[in-house]
């Protein structure tokens, strides 16, 4: 496997670089229950390289909080920061992984895992953009793919190239919708060993959006379980599991039991988020 | 032409397989004529209904006969080389300008609230209800059916356009926003690729349009075109003629639409279809 060319012009590791901090975030949207409060009140701070999942019934507020550390949205009051510069706008410091994977249909592979780079934003990385290609091309076992059109690709490879486009930019943080949701079971597991590895490579600070309790217990270091709407933050568990990480993690008695956990406090908050909607109804 | 092309298609792709596929290309060639041929048995039909019709339809040969007279003294090609370039001309200039107005509004949704009951309004009117005004402010010449036509194209193609352009995914732009594209990169990179096929829709529906359009405007003031080749050939019953004028605009529309659509088919190959 090549080696990639380090990131030029990086600026030099400080303690913050890396960290997504949401201090005290609210949001409010019109012409929704509860007075259109979607998140209410949560602080959450994510250290550089750290691995979070979030996880909680689906329309509770999940998106709306990683479109606010996208800077696809504003808080309506609090602030999210990325190393500690509030956070206004898209920008390619944080990648964003869609569950629709977002793959340019009219680029080929590679040309969709360079698009980031002959970006004038990313204008440090173009000097080695072929070396990236080809280093991102084969990470993601992507290389006998590189000039096939996404239409002619299965979602996994889609979501492959989308991962490789993103990580080609070099961005400090990731954030990912439900990335591997519309995938089957087995190609599921295969992007989650695919992530971990990358992660082992390089260390991001990672937003993973899940429904899958088994899936952020296998990838992440911390969960955070959301209520029902509006979101707070209802639970904190810090995995113990350490890195790198197998498939034999699934099979430990604490695996097993954390899932049973996470599982019953998921559907408390579902029940919760059902009962809500039904009264508002 | 196309019929050809099925057969050589399928019989190089699978050479293991060429009977039943020559014969697959056989049946596409028979289906492709089938309606013509429909047609032009009712046309023989409705002739041999009473003397009345036959006297006024011609047959099938007498407009082909006309036909290659025309062609024999160049009559023809001048009627046909001047309408299809008024077509051509007028159609693309129409497009061309709808272009940026179409972005403006399928980008801008301020743009698209303000200016869309005005877009309807103009839109409504029948270009051909113009043709008195243009030829009282601009005369009978070139400049009047250019003006007329390329109203007609614009008012078409800027619809399909801004429909077209505010249907663009939201995720494409999210994506390329994420990955630090600036507004410049967003519209050259994304939007305009995205964008390509909406044009090339607004182009064949244009054409659609410009040919009726013309045709109309030739009919009311023209020495050369097919609409007054058809125009004068009312005027002393030449009724083969006027099948014959029937005819060759149709086949000119039809091949303007077929390049078109090859033309499309090439550059947006990535397009996801749903094939039969």
């Amino acid at each position: 496997m090549t080696r990639l060319p380090p990131p030029a012009g990086s600026a030099p590791a400080s303690a913050l670089d890396g960290e997504i901090r949401f201090n005290d975030v609210s949001v409010r949207y019109d012409g929704i229950p509860h007075g259109g409060w979607v998140v209410r009140n949560v602080s959450l701070t994510l250290r550089p390289g750290e691995f979070v999942s979030l996880i909680g019934p689906s329309g509770c507020g999940k998106t709306t909080l990683l479109k606010l550390a996208a800077g696809m949205a504003r808080p309506t009051s609090g602030s999210v920061t990325l190393s500690g510069r509030p956070i206004a706008a898209p920008g390619p410091e944080r990648g964003v992984v869609f569950q629709e994977y977002g793959v340019f249909p009219w680029l080929t592979v590679r040309e969709n895992i360079a698009f980031g780079l002959s970006l004038s934003a990313n204008r440090a990385r173009l000097a080695d953009r072929d070396a990236i290609c080809t280093h991102y091309l084969q990470s993601m076992g992507l290389a006998d793919f590189a000039d096939a059109l996404p239409n002619t690709l299965s979602g996994g490879m889609r979501q492959r190239v989308a991962l490789a486009r993103a990580y080609a930019v070099n961005p400090r943080s990731l954030l990912m919708d439900e990335p591997f949701g519309a995938l089957d079971a087995q190609t599921r597991l295969v992007m989650q060993d695919l992530l971990l590895s990358l992660q082992q490579e390089e260390r991001k600070t990672v937003l993973l959006i899940t429904h899958a309790v088994d899936e952020a217990l296998y990838l992440s270091s911390r969960i955070v379980l959301m209520s029902a709407r509006p979101a707070r933050i209802a639970e904190v568990i810090d995995v113990p599991f350490p890195y790198p990480r197998d498939e034999r993690v699934l099979e430990t008695p604490e695996f097993t039991r954390l899932q049973a956990h996470l599982r019953v406090r998921v559907m408390e908050e579902y029940a919760r988020q059902q009962r809500e909607d039904r009264i508002t109804a | 032409m196309s019929d050809g092309d099925v057969m050589r298609a399928t019989g190089v792709a699978v050479p293991g397989a060429r009977g039943p596929l020559r014969c697959r290309g056989l049946l596409w060639s028979l289906a492709l004529a089938l309606p013509w041929v429909i047609l032009l048995l009712a046309w023989v039909a409705v002739r041999s209904l009473s003397a009345k019709y036959a006297g006024l339809v011609p047959s099938p040969l007498a407009v082909l006969q006309r036909g290659s007279e025309l062609l024999r003294d160049g009559e023809l090609p001048l009627h046909w080389a001047a309408s299809s370039l008024r077509v051509l001309v007028s159609v693309t200039a129409g497009v061309a300008l709808s272009v940026p107005v179409g972005f403006a509004l399928g980008w801008y949704v301020g743009a698209r609230r303000v200016l869309t009951p005005m877009l309807n309004f103009f839109r409504a009117l029948p270009p051909i209800a113009l043709i008195p005004l243009m030829i009282l402010y601009f005369g009978i010449g070139e400049l009047a059916k250019a003006l007329v036509l390329g109203y007609a194209a614009f008012f078409t193609a800027v619809v399909v356009l801004y429909e077209g352009i505010s249907r663009i995914p939201p995720i494409y732009v999210q994506a390329a926003r994420a990955l630090g594209a600036n507004d410049r990169e967003l519209f050259s990179r994304v939007v305009l690729p995205l964008a390509l096929p909406h044009v090339l829709t607004a182009a064949r529906v244009a054409l659609g349009v410009g040919w009726m359009t013309l045709v109309a405007s030739e009919l009311v003031s023209a020495q050369l075109g097919l609409g007054s080749m058809i125009q004068v050939a009312a005027s002393y019953f030449q009724i083969e003629t006027i099948y014959l004028g029937l005819i060759t605009i149709g086949l000119t529309a039809m091949l303007m639409d077929f390049a078109l659509v090859r033309l499309s088919n090439r550059l947006v190959r990535w397009q996801e279809r749903i094939r039969p």
